[in-house]
């Protein structure tokens, strides 16, 4: 009950919140809002392969990437009124780009955790490490689409009936699809699907005696969590206005990857939390010193031994005593 | 009447090491078939084999007469194999009733669905009381399996394989570690099972073995040295010298 309530009050916090820093004159606080739940939307997208399914992907970024470069190569074509491939035309419709980014991280995921799923334990970093970084590569090779420097696309996506130039026009319709992803997650997880995947964590040799094909589920997993991810790289071309290979990069998982630990491996809300208080950091601590990924590590290394299973399990201790 | 199992010449190599060394045997509809042997036999690496987590080398096996011998772990299970593992292999962070839970919900497949809710499919539920409720692990439903001692363990690990409706049971070794009170018990159960499916029990508790099986295959270096009714194999000499050496007689 005491749950419920604390999380109304929190959707109520995110909704209300482009009133709260426009009256604390803290405008700039918007735009992290917006990053932290695109940021969260990826993080949970990996924590349900890493977390919930046992499978340690250090390659999220690929995903992260080709959803966001879906946005901007349909701009990009949109915008010269070029062709793709001769005969698909451009757009800037969020209403077409989002699910084909969607579509296109999904079927990346499939292709590649088809491969990546015949190994296990360390290959399997490594293996979808290097899928990401093969992808990277190619976008830095890409010169049509800007090769190293990337796509800068000058205006939002298009949504009928609102004006996504505003920027808190753009942070509600973030937090909306982020909501509707949050709890799409959770019954995700609550389901036929998402219990099998983790038994298959917790033991995967009983649950193929128990007859479950293990190699298809985790497909499917690895598949569903590429597809959330892709769709937070759609959106965050959207809010940065501009596409770059550099969303592939592998410290882009990295930082995924530290926002789930952060957060709390295998929690719902945790990769939220996580990318919430990693980006809040990282933002404060450049403000200080140019020198501040020190000092990042440093905090996030004492944050992560400190609390033992990350900032959930911390709020579980302090909400277990008081 | 035809058999459940029939494993014809089955073979298996580890290098240089004949671990399973032309085994054939039958296990036919509710019979207990006990296969004992002093450790290191390969008794564990046959029940692997027959599960499908190893490839056998060369000979067949047959399931309810169905050629197996080449299909994966849950096609087996879909024709009708259960197993138990010799240590026991459960879900440990979920409770009792969840792991019996997850046995039937898989057999009832269904499972690539990701907008139900698992907790609302009552009939996976109502059958996993039915299977919990009469046994002995009632009252410890809602205990996490980690929090589970040895004895209750085992147990669970026979509830989980029953509740896969098997027609063949691959028991290994379900009284390793068991008190004397719960191997009775165990017995017990295990009289209960043999009324659903057949059993090939592989077991080292001899007391357990001549009070359950109708036939007996003793396994000495990967081979069969002697199979019969159990009071032929308690009077084998051959048995006696390989599995019991000085001891004057089985049990």
């Amino acid at each position: 009950m005491r749950a419920r309530i604390l999380s109304v009050l929190l959707v109520l916090l995110l909704i209300g919140l482009p009133f709260l820093t426009q009256a604390m004159d803290q405008t700039a606080f918007l735009s992290l809002a917006t990053r932290i739940l695109v940021y969260g939307i990826a993080a949970a997208s990996l924590n349900f392969v890493l977390g919930y399914g046992g499978m340690v992907s250090f390659g999220h970024a690929a995903f992260f990437g080709i959803g966001g470069y879906v946005v901007g190569i349909l701009y990009q074509h949109h915008d010269t009124e070029t062709l793709l491939w001769g005969f698909l035309p451009g757009t800037n419709q969020m209403l077409i780009t989002l699910p084909l980014a969607v579509l296109v991280s999904g079927l990346a995921a499939a292709a590649i955790g088809a491969l990546s799923l015949r190994t296990g334990g360390v290959q399997f970093i490594m293996i979808t490490l290097a899928f990401a970084q093969m992808l990277f590569f190619l976008f830095v090779s890409l010169k049509t689409y800007g090769g190293e420097d990337g796509i800068i696309v000058r205006r939002t996506n298009e949504l009928p009936f609102l004006n996504m130039r505003d920027k808190t026009v753009l942070y509600w319709v973030v937090l909306a699809i982020a909501l509707t992803f949050f709890f799409g997650l959770r019954r995700l997880i609550r389901s036929s699907f998402g219990t099998v995947i983790s038994g298959i964590r917790q033991n995967e040799r009983r649950m193929a005696a128990l007859g479950v094909p293990v190699y298809r589920y985790k497909l499917y997993a690895f598949m569903l969590s590429g597809t959330g991810a892709g769709l937070a790289g759609a959106l965050m071309v959207n809010v940065l206005r501009f596409a770059s290979p550099d969303m592939m990069h592998w410290t882009k998982s990295g930082e995924l990857m530290i926002m789930v630990i952060l957060g709390g491996v295998g929690t719902l809300l945790g990769p939220f939390l996580g990318a919430g208080v990693f980006l809040m950091l990282e933002s404060w601590l450049a403000s200080l010193s140019e020198h501040w990924p020190l000092a990042m590590g440093l905090i996030l290394l004492a944050l992560v031994l400190g609390s033992r299973g990350g900032i959930m399990a911390l709020l579980g201790r302090i909400g277990g005593r008081g | 009447m035809s058999a459940i199992l029939k494993i014809d010449n089955l073979v298996k190599r580890f290098g240089g090491l004949t671990a399973t060394d032309h085994v054939s045997l039958e296990v036919m509809p509710h019979e207990i078939h006990a296969l004992i042997g002093p450790n290191g036999a390969g008794k564990s690496t046959l029940i692997n084999q027959l599960c499908g987590e190893l490839r056998s080398n060369a000979g067949t096996i047959h399931l309810a007469g169905r050629d197996v011998t080449n299909l994966s772990v849950p096609d087996r299970v879909a024709l009708g194999l259960g197993r138990t593992f010799q240590i026991t292999s459960l879900l440990d962070e979920v409770t009792v009733r969840e792991n019996i839970g997850m046995a039937v919900q898989v057999r009832e497949g269904g499972n690539f669905r990701i907008w139900d809710a698992a907790r609302r499919r009552h009939a996976v539920w109502v059958e996993t009381d039915a299977l919990l409720v009469p046994s002995q692990l009632a009252d410890r439903a809602e205990i996490r399996v980690a929090d589970l001692s040895h004895g209750e363990k085992k147990q669970l690990e026979l509830l989980v394989a029953m509740a896969m409706r098997p027609q063949l049971l691959l028991l290994d070794e379900p009284m390793a570690g068991l008190g004397h009170l719960e191997s009775q018990q165990m017995i017990g159960l295990l009289r209960r099972v043999r009324e659903d499916a057949a059993i090939l029990l592989v077991e080292h508790d001899m007391e357990a073995v001549f009070a359950l099986a109708d036939r007996v295959s003793v396994l000495v270096y990967g081979r069969i040295i002697a199979q019969g009714r159990v009071e032929e194999i308690r009077n084998d000499p051959a048995v006696r010298e390989a599995y019991l050496g000085a001891e004057d007689e089985l049990c």
